[in-house]
């Protein structure tokens, strides 16, 4: 490391351009000063800026001379990279009084001194290794400080505060801190006599930039806090938006809808009652918005979604309420569609012919068997006096199952309602995913398509009350 | 019934609330009379420990604990008031957590004015309220589809084919008379199934239904 030395970091190498006097803290901007100049006014501008006696300037300016001339290249560029403040109207620009002008070069003077002695005893060398690693975070740090936008300096600046505040933890780190600086120079003084010269430098180095991190560690704490501050912002703002964006889709729509359809009042319930499904599911389902998003299920992929899928369609199409209850799940195969498929039909009917606002549908999963049951406690009707022409009934629901190896039963009277069972073996195997569609599940369930076995019953007595 | 059944609403819809009373009062049924209201939960601690009533209509859902936190302060020191959960809510875990903290039945807020009545007088005998949303539930939480559950106490942790039966009639959408009539059984019979069915599900500690309670912090 060639050990440039730069200024130090609260010294940027660029200053913002001079669009005003001051920065958004009311902080004078750091500009050379024209008056009172001895060389550059660099060491007054930086006084000004910030807000201390020149005089410390100079003499740090000085002290950093003794490290490999550090301070006298840091005045250098300074005085090359900030700009000169264009002196006030009617402000001469004049020279620095006498008195002041005999302690600046006073200050100078020690400082070539001190540059010179260093030298002299060697000392130039180590600080070297010191001061390349400070060096360098000082040019990542003002690069840093250029990227920020303002607020983000002022907030920096502010935490600034915390390093040398009130409080005693900050005292105890910047003490810490400071002492494995010392530390840190010492070391390589030692190393001078006692170790080999790479050993102590790096010893020197590790210290120095452990005592560096050490004071600045409420910025990088910051650094890490905004950080995570402004992702947590960031999917809040999603959220809300997503969240916005389904309510004015759905409810709101829903709403204005229903004010257009006011006098209808069947139409209000079939809006109500989907816009209810609907936010029910976006809310509570699983793969709703509450949901703790493991394994989110698509739509119809299961036995419950399809049937309350289904039941919904129901709602919407025929305006009347569909509860379903399920108790147990299992993957869809091609007999789990069929079986739907017939409950659909079964609740079709009720809502047609039943004359009833409400259709209760249970469905369970159990010991191999899916079953549905469809029930309403409308009209009723005999199903023997059925005409083999209904094809709902005889095509859709019990020829659809028994091609699938299951069973229909169909329960009902004139004037007590009508329920419509529904079972079908559950495929052993029916629980891999890819056979959902068609063609799958073939091997595990023989003879699927015409299976003799599958019994039929339409009686009226099977279940019926006696 | 010689006198009307007291009631008393508890949800933070004010609008709800109204809606509820007027459907109520709507009905001209002499059976049910509707003596007071609260919005909060405090409000309703207060007014139902106050003036007892007899059946206490109570939303799940409401800030400060909902209707478990007035189930939890009131249950224990007047055991003689009936709570019926009456709640938008169709979450298995809301659901089970009212009923193990004492609510004696469970209504979503579609049901009907008429049917809300018959519950109310229901509860206020004695019964229990299973609507088939809540039957599900209850034979979900009994059923052993993820592995047979231990059983530390078969009185409490297994369902009787008898009750299961009923069970699966109520989630059929049957009414007690209905369910009576299909097992051959006295709607008396019917009604202490159901009340077994609901100590149970309070009282059990079978690991879906302790996981639903726990999950709101109830046990």
């Amino acid at each position: 490391m060639a050990g440039l030395p730069l200024p130090p970091v609260d010294q940027p190498l660029l200053p913002p351009p001079p669009a005003g006097r001051f920065t958004p803290d009311g902080v004078p901007k750091l500009t050379r000063r024209p008056e009172d100049s001895i060389l550059g006014g660099v060491a007054g501008g930086i006084a000004d800026h910030l807000n201390v006696p020149v005089l410390w300037v100079r003499a740090t300016f000085a002290l950093l001379a003794m490290m490999a001339g550090a301070g006298v290249i840091a005045y250098a560029l300074l005085w090359i990279f900030v700009p000169q403040r264009p002196p006030a109207a009617r402000q001469e620009i004049r020279p620095a009084g006498p008195v002041e002008r005999r302690q600046a070069y006073g200050v100078a003077a020690v400082g070539v001194a001190l540059l010179i002695a260093a030298t002299a005893l060697g000392f130039g060398q180590v600080l070297t290794w010191v001061l390349g690693p400070l060096g360098l975070a000082a040019i990542g740090a003002a690069f840093i400080w250029r990227e920020a936008d303002d607020a983000r300096r002022a907030r920096w600046r502010r935490t600034a505060a915390g390093i040398v505040g009130p409080s005693t933890g900050s005292w105890w780190r910047l003490v810490g801190g400071c002492l494995l600086v010392i530390g840190g120079l010492s070391v390589f003084a030692i190393g001078q006599l006692d170790f080999t010269a790479v050993r102590s430098a790096l010893i020197a180095v590790v210290l120095t930039l452990v005592g560096v991190a050490i004071i600045t560690i409420p910025w990088w704490l910051r650094l890490v806090r905004d950080l995570g501050d402004e992702r947590r912002g960031r999917i809040q703002e999603r959220e809300r938006a997503e969240i916005a964006a389904h309510l004015h889709d759905s409810v709101l729509q829903t709403l204005a809808l229903i004010q257009r359809q006011a006098g209808d009042s069947r139409e209000v319930q079939r809006l109500a009652r989907s816009q209810e499904r609907q936010l029910r599911t976006w809310l509570y389902g699983p793969t709703g918005y509450a949901s703790a998003g493991d394994a989110p299920t698509p739509a119809s992929s299961s036995l419950a979604a399809s049937l309350a899928e289904a039941a919904g369609e129901i709602e919407d199409t025929y305006a009347i309420a569909v509860t379903p209850v399920i108790v147990g799940d299992v993957p869809m195969d091609q007999h789990l569609a069929a079986l739907v498929a017939a409950a659909r039909e079964a609740m079709v009917n009720a809502a047609k012919h039943a004359q009833v606002q409400e259709i209760s549908v249970y469905a369970e999963v159990e010991d191999g068997t899916a079953s549905v049951f469809v029930r309403d406690r409308g009209v009723g009707f005999d199903p023997a006096a059925v005409g083999v022409d209904r094809r709902g009934l005889a095509e859709s629901i019990r020829g659809r199952m028994e091609r699938h190896g299951g069973t229909a039963t169909v329960t009902s009277r004139p004037g007590e309602g009508t329920e419509v069972e529904l079972s079908v073996r559950v495929t052993a195997g029916s629980d891999a995913g890819e056979d959902a569609g068609e063609g799958g599940g073939e091997g595990a369930e023989p003879a699927a398509t015409d299976d003799p076995t599958g019994t039929v019953r339409s009686h009226a007595d099977a279940k019926g009350p006696s | 019934m010689s006198h009307p059944v007291k009631v008393f609403l508890v949800d933070d819809h004010a609008l709800f609330r109204t809606g509820v009373k007027a459907e109520l009062a709507g009905l001209d049924d002499h059976r049910i009379e509707v003596v007071g209201e609260a919005g909060s939960v405090g409000e309703a601690v207060v007014r139902i420990s106050s003036q007892p009533p007899d059946v206490v209509l109570l939303d799940v859902h409401m800030p400060d604990g909902g209707g478990r936190a007035v189930l939890e302060q009131v249950h224990a020191k007047l055991p003689d008031v009936v709570f019926l959960a009456l709640s938008v809510s169709d979450a298995a875990e809301d659901v089970i957590a009212v009923i193990r903290a004492g609510a004696r039945g469970y209504v979503t807020k579609t049901i009907s004015g008429r049917e809300l009545a018959d519950a109310v007088v229901r509860v206020a005998a004695g019964d229990a309220v299973f609507s088939p949303r809540l039957a599900g539930f209850v034979l979900d939480a009994f059923s052993d589809r993820n592995g047979p559950a231990p059983v530390a106490d078969p009185e409490l942790d297994l369902l009787s084919p008898r009750e299961r039966e009923v069970l699966k009639l109520l989630a059929r959408g049957y009414a007690y008379k209905e369910i009576a009539a299909q097992l051959f059984i006295s709607i008396k019979t019917v009604e202490t199934h159901v009340s077994s069915v609901l100590r149970k599900t309070q009282k059990s500690n079978r690991y879906e239904l302790s996981r639903w309670a726990s999950d709101r912090r109830l046990v």
